[in-house]
């Protein structure tokens, strides 16, 4: 007997696989003129692991204080063989995991695949997507520069407008009063413990249902062509992972990640502090909307409406009763075209007053 | 302003002259402390009457004469148990120093040109000398002493030169002072005095200029130079460096060419010719050294690449770069020689530190490409693969 169906029969004989095995032995992906768009969740997987592999790295030198943390990353680009490359793909592949898991939810959201029996796969899809950009968040502190210091400042002061709990999270978030050494210390505990944790328990979940249901097919496709998951999907799957750690490398080489002043809290706030491009659209709604509406704080109101959209992402399965019953309604797609184009027009807006004020 | 001071609200409704001390006196600070116009002048002024008011007996002394002007003042200036009660801090023995002055000696011989307490300070509307608009804060006192200075017929009348504060506004000391409003740089008090103004003399110029120059100045004290300008009576550091019209000095005063200070006492052959040539040529070749470098560590900076290390190299050239021309005062080469070997050093570290992070990028650039290249196969691989794996395959 081979070696590797002799592993396989010791593991049957003891764990109860045979169901996962089988659906992934048997499982067609799909071939039509939307297939494209399997990818993304492959592409966003893959940076998930670049990020986990690059991160244990970046651990080996970091240290989270605010006297030890800028130094730390320093050393690390500047003295450790290859440190640099590591920093430059931790920050790199942080903006593009991101970027992927958009455009897999966003095509996900238009070829209607949360429709019954996939809406718990859609709702950890979601939750994932808020998941990364936690991870973003934290993770920006973490070198203690100047931008960094003051962007959390601004964001956790965000997270204070909510009633009732946000001044609770704001302070369990800031540790204190104010942005210092102890939120330095929560953001790190939440970035490489508390959210890894998260993410590693939703990714395991996310990625069952989908070996489990198999990929949708979208509503207008008629075409019954397919192809085996394994190995000719996942072979070009592949392809994907290779193509982005050769544009992951070169972005990082050309464009490696800096560093900056180190954070001063005594410092007076410089002009153009700005969070990472993914919450640059909520940042612009805040800037834009007024300070009143309806007797209600104008950032009150916003951070609300911000929330709202985010719980109704979670609950679009349920939302769009009609594509439950197998039917596309031009309302939710126009919906998904106006928010996209919300987002997307806010994020250049506030790039384009960011790079002319 | 007290209601009741007579002395105020009479002269307050002349349309004349005279009204000009009240208008003038609202910032004085000696009004600000309580004081008013009896208190230096005499009288009575809580007497409606003018006569009573200005009345002798009642100790009305009126407008002091010039030359009793320094003396006037000095009444309560001069008085420690009296100044105590307004303002401790300040010094009692101005109208003794004022005495040992050219002004103070020249008006106790009769000549009302010079300069008393008024000239400088104003009459009434006296401003404390924190306060930048009056006329002896650091940034005013060239103008003020120029009030006279620069008058060509008084000036003329004691054969002294009217060109002082011009030359002193071009000055590299006038530039920081007047143009960048850096007051602590130097301006006429500083060398000359205040209340004691003098000049100050061959002997006393060293001293002046040590005031802040103050490790030039022992260097120059140590070397064989001290003995040498004072065997020949000449001032210190004005013989290389003049005096109002001090410019900011050049490599180009070091040395044998053309421009050097070294040649004008100094003859071809001599030691000294040969010392000033030596220490030239070292300074030059610190600057070389520095310019190389520093043009290694931007170009290297230019490519993205961290140089921090190799910039604290370069600050290290550029402070020993600094040092050796201070110390081109010790007019002696072995004493120069390390500061600028200690430079060198730096400056080739930088040089080798920029050096290799232009080395590290290309390195980076060249690993990127065969990484590539590598990638490009694996894709290649993968494609063959796949198109192996879907091939239609006839019945076997």
């Amino acid at each position: 007997m081979r070696l590797a169906e002799r592993l396989r029969e010791f593991f049957r004989q003891r764990y109860p696989l045979g169901s996962l095995a089988d659906a992934a032995a048997h499982k067609t992906v799909p071939v039509h003129r939307h297939s494209f768009w399997y990818y993304w969740g492959g592409l966003t997987l893959f940076l998930i692991a670049i990020q986990i592999a690059s991160g244990v790295l970046l651990l080996l030198y970091y240290r989270p204080s605010a006297s030890e943390a800028f130094e730390s990353v320093r050393f690390l680009m500047t003295k450790v063989e290859f440190g640099w490359l590591v920093r430059s793909v931790h920050a790199w592949a942080a903006n593009l995991v991101i970027f992927c898991a958009f455009v897999h939810l966003a095509s996900v959201f238009f070829l209607k695949a949360y429709r019954p029996p996939r809406e718990l796969t859609w709702v950890t899809g979601a939750l994932l997507l808020f998941l990364l950009m936690g991870f973003g968040f934290t993770g920006y502190l973490l070198p203690w520069n100047t931008l960094a210091f003051f962007a959390t400042k601004v964001g956790t002061e965000i997270a204070g407008v909510v009633p009732v709990l946000g001044p609770i999270m704001q302070m369990f978030l800031r540790g204190g009063g104010d942005v210092g050494d102890v939120t330095l210390t929560r953001f790190f505990w939440l970035h490489i413990a508390i959210l890894p944790i998260g993410l590693l328990g939703l990714l395991g979940l996310h990625l069952a249902m989908i070996q489990l249901q198999g990929m949708s097919k979208p509503l207008s496709v008629k075409d019954e062509r397919a192809i085996p998951f394994f190995p000719n999907f996942l072979l070009r799957d592949l392809i994907g992972w290779v193509l982005m750690l050769g544009a992951v490398l070169a972005v990082s080489v050309y464009w490696p990640a800096t560093l900056g002043q180190k954070a001063d809290p005594f410092a007076v706030t410089p002009a153009g502090i700005a969070p990472e491009w993914y919450f640059l659209w909520m940042f612009q709604t805040l800037k834009l909307f007024p300070s009143h509406v309806l007797g209600l704080e104008g950032e009150l109101v916003a951070v609300g409406l911000t929330g709202l959209a985010g719980g109704a992402l979670v609950l679009v399965p349920w939302l769009d009763r009609p594509a439950r019953a197998g039917r596309s309604f031009w309302l939710v797609r126009l919906i998904g075209v106006a928010g996209l184009l919300y987002i997307m027009g806010m994020t250049f807006y506030a790039l384009w007053i960011g790079q002319h004020h | 302003m007290e209601a009741a001071d007579s002395c105020v609200e009479c002269h307050q409704s002349f349309e004349s002259g005279a009204a000009a001390p009240t208008q003038a006196m609202t910032h004085d600070v000696h009004l600000q402390r309580g004081l008013s116009c009896a208190d230096c002048h005499g009288g009575d002024p809580t007497a409606a009457d003018q006569a009573a008011a200005m009345d002798v007996a009642k100790g009305f002394i009126g407008r002091p004469s010039r030359s009793d002007i320094p003396q006037f003042c000095a009444r309560c200036h001069a008085d420690p148990s009296y100044m105590r009660k307004y303002n401790p801090n300040l010094p009692t023995d101005q109208y003794a120093k004022y005495l040992t002055s050219q002004h103070g000696k020249r008006i106790a011989q009769g000549d009302h040109d010079v300069a008393v307490c008024t000239s400088c300070h104003e009459a009434h509307g006296i401003r404390s000398k924190q306060d930048p608009l009056s006329p002896v804060f650091p940034t005013n006192i060239p103008g003020t002493c120029a009030t006279c200075h620069t008058d060509a017929n008084i000036m003329e009348r004691h054969g002294l030169p009217v060109t002082q504060h011009w030359e002193y506004a071009q000055s590299v000391h006038g530039q920081a002072l007047l143009h960048r409003g850096d007051r602590g740089a130097p301006h006429c008090a500083s060398c000359h005095g205040s209340h004691e103004a003098a000049r100050p003399g061959v002997v006393a110029i060293g001293n002046v200029c040590a005031q802040c120059h103050s490790l030039t100045r022992d260097l120059f004290a140590k070397s064989a130079h001290k003995a040498a300008h004072e065997t020949l009576g000449l001032p210190e550091c004005e013989v290389c460096h003049g005096n109002h019209l001090i410019q900011k000095p050049t490599d180009d005063l070091l040395g044998t060419g053309p421009k050097a200070l070294c040649i004008t006492c100094h003859e071809p052959g001599s030691k000294g010719f040969v010392t000033a040539q030596r220490m030239r040529d070292a300074i030059e070749r610190l600057k070389s050294e520095e310019v190389g470098a520093t043009a290694t560590v931007k170009r290297a900076a230019a490519l993205g690449m961290d140089v921090s290390d190799a910039e604290f190299g370069l600050q290290e050239a550029s402070a020993k770069l600094t040092k050796a021309r201070t110390y081109v005062h010790s007019f002696s080469f072995s004493t120069m020689e390390p500061i600028v070997e200690d430079g060198v050093q730096h400056a080739r570290q930088a040089d080798a530190r920029g050096q290799q992070a232009i080395a590290e990028f290309h390195f980076r650039r060249q690993g990127l490409w065969i990484s590539l290249l590598i990638i490009g196969l694996l894709i290649i691989g993968l494609i063959v693969w796949i198109r192996d794996l879907e091939r239609p395959r006839g019945p076997s």
